[in-house]
Formats: structure tokens, sequence, C-alpha cells
């Protein structure tokens, strides 16, 4: 059925996450009613929230289901910012690094042009951590003003792994937001230890299932809701309690705690194994994030002379699974803003794929892909030349 | 073979893919993005290449059973055809932009891009036949839906790129295509062919090149070189145009009369009786052969035809390395420089240039 390489999109749902769905899907009755099947339905659902809340070393009280980790980002964002105006109509600059995900970058833009915000971007150093010199700079220039501070904390395209304590001291008693989608489950993710305000999961990046993810959000911070409604998560969130996907994704956070040290390990040998015979095959292929602050699982690799739609469609056609960083509405690949943002130029970043690793890949796979990568990239350049002479 | 189909998000294009599908070709769907800022909808008629387009073809694709994949060849559209539009007007020429599709970007640059990724053709909704005699001559004829036949605009290919070209609709009528689509399950089935030029998606072909060339007014004037109106940019008007011409002075008789000639150096547009668009020879350069070039210096009879849906026109011609001169046996009334003459024997392509002189 070929080879998935692209585990950082979605990745397969674990046998115990499908089992929680399955038995809480037959069961009825609205978390929010009083009678006993309410009730029922209620404690599954508390009793996944504790052990969500667990995983991420948070309060239970902190954890604030929504339907997604976008859903989750914006309350984050634009809740922030919406409080931070009403207290003080000065406090309008929200500051992000340049390569968040589009979940917090187009909050942000929507705020800029229809809310009066003033955004600032972090710079990003080319080995794929935020500038830390840089925002200190914007915070001891803006610290009146700022509203936010958003930082992912580990990057989705590259994998690096950002420095959130430094950043939340840096930043005293401005909020700091932090979208954890990639990273918890995956490394050491304790919500108390770094301090942030705020922070996004999502389950089905670890197993869980889709259309269910989490705000952490501080106890005691209120921040303006999104959706109006029945205020059923503390009032911030609004919707019917999807129990059976919430309690799905406390089996998936479980699992993947369990299973956190020694996936880590494995995976990271994996990765390392696919960077080796990538090389091997295209000596000048180059890789893209840190040596050392990096997700496991997470590859990106620049193949000088391709195109990366070229490379999808061959590595398609040989059942192997990778990915860009994204696409317009149109479908049309994009040069990525994450690498843009890194210094490559726009050519290198049309020419870069990502390979994501997860729970269920195998040695074998990988070998398969380094026993293929070679012609792929050969047919790419190939196909890179007509281009490339067609255009000029 | 291992095919690429062109995938418009059209029924044409649609029931071509399925078609060499059966035919037991290895297929993938491709849509080409054509456009770096694509509309959201399609309107009517008018365009294509818009975001609701992409999901038409992705659909196609699904329904087919094949693996679908867009291509941006925005940036190769837009130097290939949108600028040579540009560039063709302001010279006051009439070019055809679907012509220049054909031969730039579907068989040139996709089939270019198509072969280094180890795919022999490329199979495409349009209504054209190719026939391949005992000795293995390619030749091209018009399609058997004389409505539908789309020789004309794919007579810029040559030998080499017919080679790599499939047309399976060639041998239908539209209207059966359209039940063959719904048969299929496609739901395309029923969706308007699209008309006039993609990248304009308004229709308003004179306030696009307006924007892009300015609207410089000039004189109009007749073939004495009195001035008897003024217009508002050259090249929004077309050659043998009557209408909205605004004339401040009238002919004596009171007769119409017709643009003659557009003259882009001086800004100024000529007009004229209807008999002064009368035209019996047709000189072409840049000719493209389909097929073998016919022997240089003999006159052929065949016909010419210089609009996509244009009567085909007796003649005797006569070609060279550079040229195609085609003797009308009757005259033609309204051609304008820039557009492609294309010669038939009967329904047999013979090949194409670009009108670059009338007499």
């Amino acid at each position: 059925m070929g080879i998935y390489l692209d585990h950082a999109a979605t990745t397969p749902m674990s046998p115990a996450a499908r089992e929680a769905l399955v038995a809480q899907i037959s069961q009825v009755g609205n978390a929010s009613s009083l009678h006993a099947f309410g009730r029922g339905v209620r404690k599954e659902v508390e009793q996944a929230r504790e052990s969500i809340a667990a995983a991420a070393c948070a309060h239970p009280t902190e954890i604030i289901f929504t339907a997604s980790g976008t859903e989750a980002n914006n309350l984050a964002i634009k809740g922030f910012y919406w409080k931070s105006i009403e207290r003080d109509p000065s406090k309008n600059v929200i500051v992000v690094a340049a390569f968040e995900h589009h979940a917090i970058l187009e909050p942000v833009v929507w705020l800029e042009e229809h809310e009066g915000a003033t955004v600032i971007y972090i710079p990003i150093n080319p080995d794929g951590v935020i500038d830390l010199d840089a925002l200190a700079q914007i915070i001891e220039t803006e610290s009146e003003h700022i509203a936010v501070i958003a930082v992912m904390h580990a990057n989705n395209e590259i994998g690096t792994i950002q420095p959130i304590s430094e950043i939340v001291e840096l930043a005293g008693d401005i909020p700091v937001h932090t979208d954890a989608v990639q990273s918890f489950g995956k490394v050491d993710f304790d919500f108390a230890a770094i301090g942030v305000r705020s922070a996004v999961i999502s389950a089905h990046k670890i197993g869980g299932p889709l259309g269910v993810a989490a705000l952490i959000l501080e106890h005691g911070i209120d921040i303006t809701p999104l959706l109006h409604g029945g205020g059923q998560e503390r009032d911030i969130r609004s919707g019917t309690i999807n129990a059976p996907s919430i309690v799905a994704f406390a089996a998936a956070a479980q699992s993947a705690a369990v299973d956190r040290v020694s996936n880590f390990e494995r995976i990271w040998k994996l990765r390392e194994s696919l960077k080796e015979q990538i090389l091997h095959a295209v000596p000048d292929a180059t890789f893209n994030g840190h040596s050392e602050k990096m997700l496991p699982g997470i590859l990106n690799v620049t193949f000088p002379n391709t195109e990366s739609d070229s490379l999808l469609l061959l590595l398609d056609n040989a059942g192997i699974a990778a990915s860009t960083g994204s696409a317009c509405s149109a479908g049309v690949q994009r040069a990525s803003h994450v690498l843009i943002s890194l210094g490559l130029t726009e050519d290198q970043a049309r020419s870069s794929i990502r390979f994501s690793l997860g729970s269920s890949t195998t040695q074998a796979e990988i070998d398969e892909v380094g026993s293929k990568i070679g012609s792929v990239v050969e047919s790419a350049r190939a196909a890179f030349s007509v281009g490339a002479g067609a255009k000029s | 073979m291992k095919v690429i189909a062109a995938m418009s998000g059209g029924v044409d294009s649609a029931v071509a893919a399925a078609r060499a599908v059966e035919a037991g070709h290895d297929v993938i769907g491709v849509h080409l993005a054509l456009s770096s800022n694509p509309q959201k909808y399609r309107s009517g008629a008018r365009g294509c290449c818009t975001i609701e387009d992409s999901h038409d073809a992705r659909r196609a694709a699904d329904v087919i059973g094949i693996p679908f994949y867009i291509w941006d060849m925005a940036e190769e559209f837009h130097a290939g055809v949108v600028e040579n539009f540009i560039d063709e007007y302001a010279q006051g020429r009439t070019p055809n932009p679907c012509l220049r599709c054909n031969e730039k970007i579907k068989f040139q640059a996709v089939l270019d891009r198509a072969a280094a990724l180890g795919y022999d053709a490329v199979v495409t909704g349009h209504y054209a036949q190719m026939r391949v005699d005992a000795d293995g001559n390619r030749a091209m004829y018009r399609a058997i839906d004389p409505l539908k036949d789309q020789s004309y605009v794919l007579a810029v290919l040559n030998e080499k790129q017919l080679a790599g070209a499939m047309f399976p609709l060639g041998d239908s009528h539209k209207v059966d295509i359209r039940k063959e689509a719904k048969a299929r399950g496609l739901y395309v089935a029923n969706k308007p062919d699209s008309h006039d030029i993609c990248f304009i998606p308004s229709g308003n072909n004179a306030g696009w090149l307006r924007d892009r060339l300015g609207s410089e007014s000039g004189p109009i004037v007749d073939q004495e070189g009195n001035t008897v109106g003024e217009h508002q940019g050259a090249y929004t008007y077309t050659i043998g145009q009557r209408r909205g011409l605004g004339l401040s002075v009238p002919t004596v008789d009171g007769s119409p009369r017709y643009v003659l000639k557009i003259e882009p150096k001086t800004n100024t547009v000529v007009v004229g009786a209807k008999e002064d668009l009368a035209i019996s020879k047709i000189v072409g350069e840049k000719p493209i052969w389909c097929g073998p070039m016919p022997t240089a210096g003999l006159a052929h009879r065949g016909f010419a035809q210089i609009r996509a849906h244009g009567s085909p026109l007796a003649c005797t011609y006569t070609v060279s390395e550079s040229s195609i001169q085609a003797q009308l046996d009757e005259p033609l009334f309204g051609l304008a420089r820039g557009q492609g003459l294309v010669i038939y024997d009967g329904d047999r392509v013979v090949g194409s240039a670009t009108v670059s002189d009338t007499e």
C-alpha cells in the first residue's frame, strides 16, 4: 500500500484511540445534560481531560477542547488581542515568528487588516531557530504595546524546536502563546514548566482522531471567545462537547506519553538513516533545520535543480508519500514561507520536500526510499532542465 | 503507453482521460494552473483555470480512478501567451492566444516535462482526428463534429508534437460526449463550454488591453488621410469593425465605413468602404507543417481557414521554407495581420502560418 512518510500531516490512529472512539460513539448522551446519560458521558470527558492535562503537565481546567488546531490558534490569538485592546487600545502589537503555521499567520494578518493590529515578525536564524536577540530588541522597544507573542514549539516543516522558556523569560508579563501541535507527544512538553500563557495541541498528529484539539489556557486567564453559544468549555468555547473524539484523543495522548522516549530514539535513528541514504544517492542534497534541536521525525531536504511538484509526482508514482510546505487554494505548490524565512532562495525553497516519519515507519521502508530517491531526483532534474529552458 | 491527461476541469478533457484509460494506457491527470492569481469561481462560459475548475478536474480524475496533480505553468503561460498577446496588439496585429497556448504550453512545455518525467504522450479533449497510415506517417484531420472541430487551433503543432499528442474525441459528436460523461458518472457532464479568452475573465478584451497598453486617443482617418473621428486606443479596434466607431464626418452617400487598418506607430485607425476590405491573397510567415511539407514552388489546391470556426475558403496555395501564400477563389472581407492562416487538403490539416500581409 506504499510508504507513508507524511506523518506530520496526519498519522494513523493508534489502536487504543480507535477502540476508545468506537466504544464512546455508541454511548448516547450530551455531556452538558443533567440526567444519568449526560452524566455518564460527562464523566468520560472529564477523565479524558484529566489524562490529556497530565500528558501536557497542565491542570485539567486549563484544557479547552476545540474542533481543530486552527480553531484553537485562532481563539488564542484573537482572544488575547481583543482582550488586550479592550483593556488598553494602545496594546495592539502582535509579535509572531516569521515561520509560524498558517493557522497563526492568517488570523494575525486578518487582525492587521480588520481590527487595527500592528504585526511584528520575529526573524529566524538559518538553523531554523528564532533570533532571540531580535526578539529581545522588539520587546525592549515595544513592550508597552504588545498584546501577545506567538512562537511555535516546534516547526511543522523543518522540525526545529524553539527556545520557548527563554522567550517567556524575555517576555516578562506579556502573554506568550505557543502552537505545540507538531511537538506534543513527540518531545517533552511541560505546559507548567515552560510558563506560556497558552498552547495548542491536536489529536490527529499523535494517533488520535481528526476534528478535535485543545487550547491549553492558563488557569484564571480570560480571553475573548470566538464562538458564542452554550459556553460549554469554560465559557471560552461554545459547542456541544465532542465526547467520542475527546475520549479517543486522551487514549492517543496516553499511548504517546508511554511510548514517547522509545519512539523518539527509534524514529531519530530512522531519520538519520534516511539522511545518510539520501546523501549517498544525491550528494548535493542539503538538509534544512538544526542538527540537534529537532523533532525526531521531520526531514526537510533541498534537492538542487528540481521542482518539488515533480519530486512529489515521481515519489507518488513510486508509492512514496512526502509533502511540501503548502499549496494555494487552487492546489499550486508555493515556495515555503518557512524555508524563505531561513534565508533560502525562492528556487531553493521550491526544490525542497519534507519527509515525516512516525511510529509506524520501519527501516525497510526507509531503505526502499533510499534505493529509489536517486532515480526520482534524476528524473525531476530532467524535468527541471526542460522547464528552466522553456522559461528562459 | 504512459500518458498525461491534461484536465481543464471541463467535460471534454475528462472524457478524453477516461477513454485513454480504457484504451489501456497508464494515465495520470494533470491540471495546468495558468494564472498565478486564479479567480475563485467560473462565471458562465468565460475563463478557465479557476479554483472551481481545478476542483472539477480533481473530482473527474477521482471518478476515472487516476492519480491527479496540479502543474504550475503560470510563469510559462504569462511569458509565452499573455505577453505575446499584448505585444502583438501593441504592434497592430490580432493574435490568437489559443493557437499560441497549444504551440508553446500544452504541446511544448507540458510535453517536454512529461517526457522528462517518463511519459510518452499528452492526451487532451480537443476535437481533432489523428490518423497514422500503413507507413507510419501521421496526419491530423478535422473532427467529425463540424461544430466542435478544433483542428484549426491545433494546426500549430509540428510532426514531433503531434507524435506526442492524443485526441480521443475527434471521432465523436459533442452531444455524445456529454452523454458519455453522464454515463461515466462525471458530474461535469453538463458544464458549459468555455469560450472567449481564458485570461480575460471579464470578456472585455478592449478594456483589458486598455489597462495594459494605455488609452492614448488618436485620429480615425479615411483612405485619403482626412480625419473623420477620434479613437480611444487604436488596438481596441479590429479589422472589419463597423459598429462603435463614433465617426463625426459621414460619407457623402451615407454608406457605412469599416476599419481597414490599424497603424500603431502613428496611433491611427484607417477606415473605408466595404469593398476596400476585400482581399484575395493571404501571405503567412513562420509556417508550421503538421505533416510533410508540401512541395515548394508548385501550386496546390486546398482550403484556407482564418478563424477557429470560420468557413474553409477554396484557394490555390504555394509554400516555401518561410511562408505560405494563398490565392483565394472568392474575395474575403476583413483579415487582420497576426491571425492564424491554416491550410487544409480536404479535411487534412496541411499546416499553418501567421498572417503577415494581404492583398
